[in-house]
């Protein structure tokens, strides 16, 4: 029992950092997707192409490979590893997690633009149209009209990202961030126990279903309103 | 004076002319019909009044005072185009309510962010302009009959209900022109008539309108004018008895052999 708490309190402590990776990336990458919807979209050409060919390329890679370069190619090919940038104080961990946390926002920015793009084309012109000879300016239409029937347009693909989020987050360990993961790796490593591996499942578990259940609130509180 | 003037009114879309010099006038409280086959420009010219299309040429004057001119860009800035456009309304076949919003909250909330803080102070402050727009939304809504459905969402409401709040939403601006394009042709025969009763009671309070349709009866019985358009030209026009019993141009003669049977 002794041992019970204290491997709770040891993945915890790892599930910390588990959830503020999901939570700076989620805080980040959505006003970044934002940036890049509106570059995909917009009419200069060469940076709609740019930008939908970069979207291409970080959604055709993994992102643990994605992570792999941002964390470890300065070092590599420039002989400036990321631990001597001294981010936020120069801490090693803090290096670590910064250049992790780089990686998820860009990753799912270029997700979630390519969700945003959707949301917002899947917008009948006929809404626009009404708006423009009722008398609103462009803004007025965007933020009184348009964009909540963009929400609730992304709000099912934007659930499923999420929650995939959740479990992304896994992969930073890769690159030393000590998350739950990596907490529980550890007390296999030095300890020789090896049940707090699975038991980090639950942590997970717990937090996707909370995910999925703020989600499906929302779906059902705009849903009451139009099919 | 004149309503309406509309001079030479041409729109090209690239290579194609879809209209080739439109010309027609209206007097206050007159109800013209326009009718003609698909593809002879009739959604263009409505779009073109309401400004979604920019016509390329001709001129376009409300109560004599030109608010378009092909010829000089000074009246087109957007803020320019938003005022002028609002001499007209404009009902369309697919409704286009605002899904989120309330039947009532449609019918407000255009008015309410076209106000100017004048508008604002001079009814006594934010709450009572509000205040104000509900009652006169209210008074559309029985007008229209819906007074009941306030509190509905769109998807609630059957087409003909919704087509019916969507002309009380163009009516809360007071637009001097209130257009129609093929209002009923969403919808189920049972449906088209309550819609074309709402327009029929508009004509009745004098209101100045402009219908595209293809409901031969009600452009016949309705309107006081009707406007043929045939690829891009007025091709005859005048009272709807006159075109019904004596098409001259062989255009009309084949469209309502056609669209009689
Ligand atoms: N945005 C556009 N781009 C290119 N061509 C267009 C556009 N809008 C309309 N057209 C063309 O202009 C012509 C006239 O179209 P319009 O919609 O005005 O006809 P209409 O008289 O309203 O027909 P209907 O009775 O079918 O509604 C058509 O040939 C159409 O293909
Ligand atoms: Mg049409």
């Amino acid at each position: 029992m002794e041992t019970f708490i204290k491997v709770t309190l040891q993945l915890a402590g790892g599930f910390g950092t588990t959830l503020a990776l999901f939570f700076l990336t989620l805080l980040f990458a959505i006003p970044l997707a934002l940036l890049f919807a509106v570059f995909a979209g917009s009419s200069i050409k060469p940076l709609k192409y740019l930008m939908r060919a970069f979207i291409y390329i970080i959604r055709g890679t993994p992102l643990l490979l994605q992570l792999m370069i941002v964390v470890y190619l300065p070092g590599i090919a420039f002989n400036a590893p990321l631990t001597k940038w001294q981010i936020f104080g120069g801490n090693v961990a803090t290096s670590y997690f910064c250049g992790a946390l780089f990686a998820f926002v860009v990753n799912y920015a270029c997700y979630f633009a390519e969700i945003f793009r959707g949301g917002i084309e899947n917008i009948p012109k006929g809404q626009y149209e009404a708006c423009a000879v009722l008398g609103m300016t462009r803004s007025q239409t965007f933020f009184r009209v348009i964009l909540l029937q963009v929400i609730r347009n992304i709000l099912a693909p934007m659930s499923n990202e999420v929650v995939t989020l959740v479990k992304d987050t896994a992969l930073a360990r890769t690159v030393s961030v000590v998350e739950i993961f990596f907490a529980a790796s550890e007390l296999l490593r030095v300890q020789f126990i090896i049940w707090p591996l699975f038991y980090t499942g639950v942590f997970y578990l717990g937090f996707s279903a909370l995910v999925t259940l703020l989600f499906n609130m929302a779906e059902k509180k705009l849903s009451k309103y139009w099919k | 004076m004149a309503i309406l003037e509309v001079k030479d009114l041409k729109k090209n879309f690239g290579n194609t002319e879809v209209l080739k010099g439109i010309s027609f006038t209206m007097e206050k409280g007159e109800v013209l019909s326009i009718i003609g086959s698909s593809g002879s420009g009739k959604t263009t010219l409505l779009r073109c009044l309401n400004f979604l299309e920019t016509a390329d040429h001709g001129t376009i004057s409300v109560e004599g005072k030109t608010i378009y001119d092909g010829e000089s860009a000074v009246l087109r800035s957007e803020k320019q185009i938003r005022k002028n456009r609002l001499n007209f309304g404009l009902v369309f076949q697919q409704f286009n309510l605002f899904p989120q919003y309330s039947v009532l909250r449609n019918l407000t909330l255009p008015p309410e962010l076209n106000a100017s803080k004048e508008d604002i102070n001079n009814s006594g402050g934010k709450t009572a302009f509000r205040k104000q727009l509900e009652t006169k939304g209210m008074e559309l809504l029985t007008r229209i009959g819906l007074a009941e459905k306030k509190d509905s969402y769109p998807c609630e409401l059957s087409g003909g209900q919704q087509q019916r709040v969507a002309i009380a939403r163009a009516l809360m601006l007071t637009p001097d022109i209130l257009c129609f394009d093929e209002p009923t042709s969403a919808l189920d025969p049972e449906l088209t008539r309550e819609v074309l009763q709402v327009i029929k009671d508009l004509k009745n309070s004098n209101n100045t309108m402009i219908v595209v349709t293809h409901e031969m009866d009600f452009a016949r019985n309705v309107s006081d004018r009707i406007l043929f358009m045939s690829d891009g030209y007025v091709a005859e026009s005048g009272a709807p008895d006159k075109l019904f019993n004596a098409p001259e141009t062989a255009a009309l003669k084949s469209f309502l052999n056609n669209s009689l049977n």
